[in-house]
């Protein structure tokens, strides 16, 4: 970790989402805002469907480069900007995709950036992690 | 009613404390499809130095719901539930949540900026453990509607 060059990608990996997923996320989180699991709701306020969790996505990004860490506690800090859905569909789900590449080193420390796509589409803005990587 | 800028400047009692339990650690990094064993397994954990498992970094969400029920709990803040969008969240960490941990959240208003017929609220909410000993900050920036 000490040999970290900018552009590096750190860890990558895919997430299938489903339904299922979400009201388990609902669940665990204590989120129950019924945009993340009833259509109708979430047609009702205009969304074209059920939407994941920007919390949910914003977690299972960061957790991406968890393993590569080896230790939660060397995340100092971690921010993103929600600037689109990610639609689940009821019978295909929604298939999310993150990439964690270097974007700074400094003296102990590395700022991790995560670009988390749905098909084309990037849904999460400036999703930088910063670590503590002496 | 659009939302009350006199919020700014406005911190809330600390929250009840909540206990951080291991199966609700082993639920939530099942739920953000976390891997790694020392989110699950207590001795994967300890061989880091930790007590018991450790939570996944936006953990600390949990926390901070509890203490923007109280905003949204305040008959003058003019926020409405179906009119909230989250726009931004940021955690600033001085170590992991780890289950065992007694957390309280007190939450600052930090920013009230009208945008057209809404506003964009920053918070912040700050995050100590049994000590009083910080553990995280949450910041969140929370876009409301305005009335139609």
């Amino acid at each position: 970790m000490t040999d970290l060059q900018i552009g590096d990608v750190v860890a990558e990996r895919d997430v299938h989402l489903t339904r299922e997923a979400l009201v388990r996320y609902a669940g665990a989180s204590g989120d129950f805002n019924p945009i993340h699991y009833r259509d109708d709701i979430a047609q009702r306020v205009g969304l074209p469907g059920v939407l994941a969790h920007g919390m949910l996505t914003m977690g299972l990004a960061v957790e991406t480069v968890v393993p590569w860490l080896g230790d939660a506690g060397r995340i100092l800090e971690y921010g993103v900007r929600f600037t689109r859905p990610v639609l689940v569909d009821a019978e295909d789900g929604a298939d999310v995709h993150v990439v964690a590449a270097v974007g700074a080193v400094s003296d102990g420390e590395a700022r991790i950036d995560l670009t988390v796509t749905f098909g084309e589409t990037t849904v999460l803005g400036k999703a930088q992690v910063r670590v503590r990587t002496a | 009613m659009p939302v009350n800028t006199e919020l700014v400047g406005r911190v809330f009692p600390p929250t009840a404390p909540y206990i951080v339990g291991r199966e609700k650690v082993r639920e939530f990094a099942r739920a953000v499809f976390a891997t790694d064993p020392q989110h699950v397994d207590p001795a994967a954990a300890q061989a880091l130095g930790y007590a018991d498992v450790v939570a996944p970094p936006t953990f600390a969400m949990v926390i901070q719901d509890l203490t923007l029920q109280q905003l949204l709990a305040e008959p003058d803040s003019g926020i409405v539930l179906e009119r909230l969008i989250h726009a931004e969240q940021r955690f600033r960490y001085t170590r992991p949540i780890v289950a065992g941990d007694e957390l309280v959240g007190t939450l600052s208003v930090t920013g009230v900026r009208a945008v057209g017929k809404g506003a964009m609220v920053t918070s912040e909410a700050e995050v100590t453990d049994a000590s009083g000993a910080h553990v995280v900050t949450a910041t969140s920036i929370l876009l409301v509607g305005g009335d139609e």
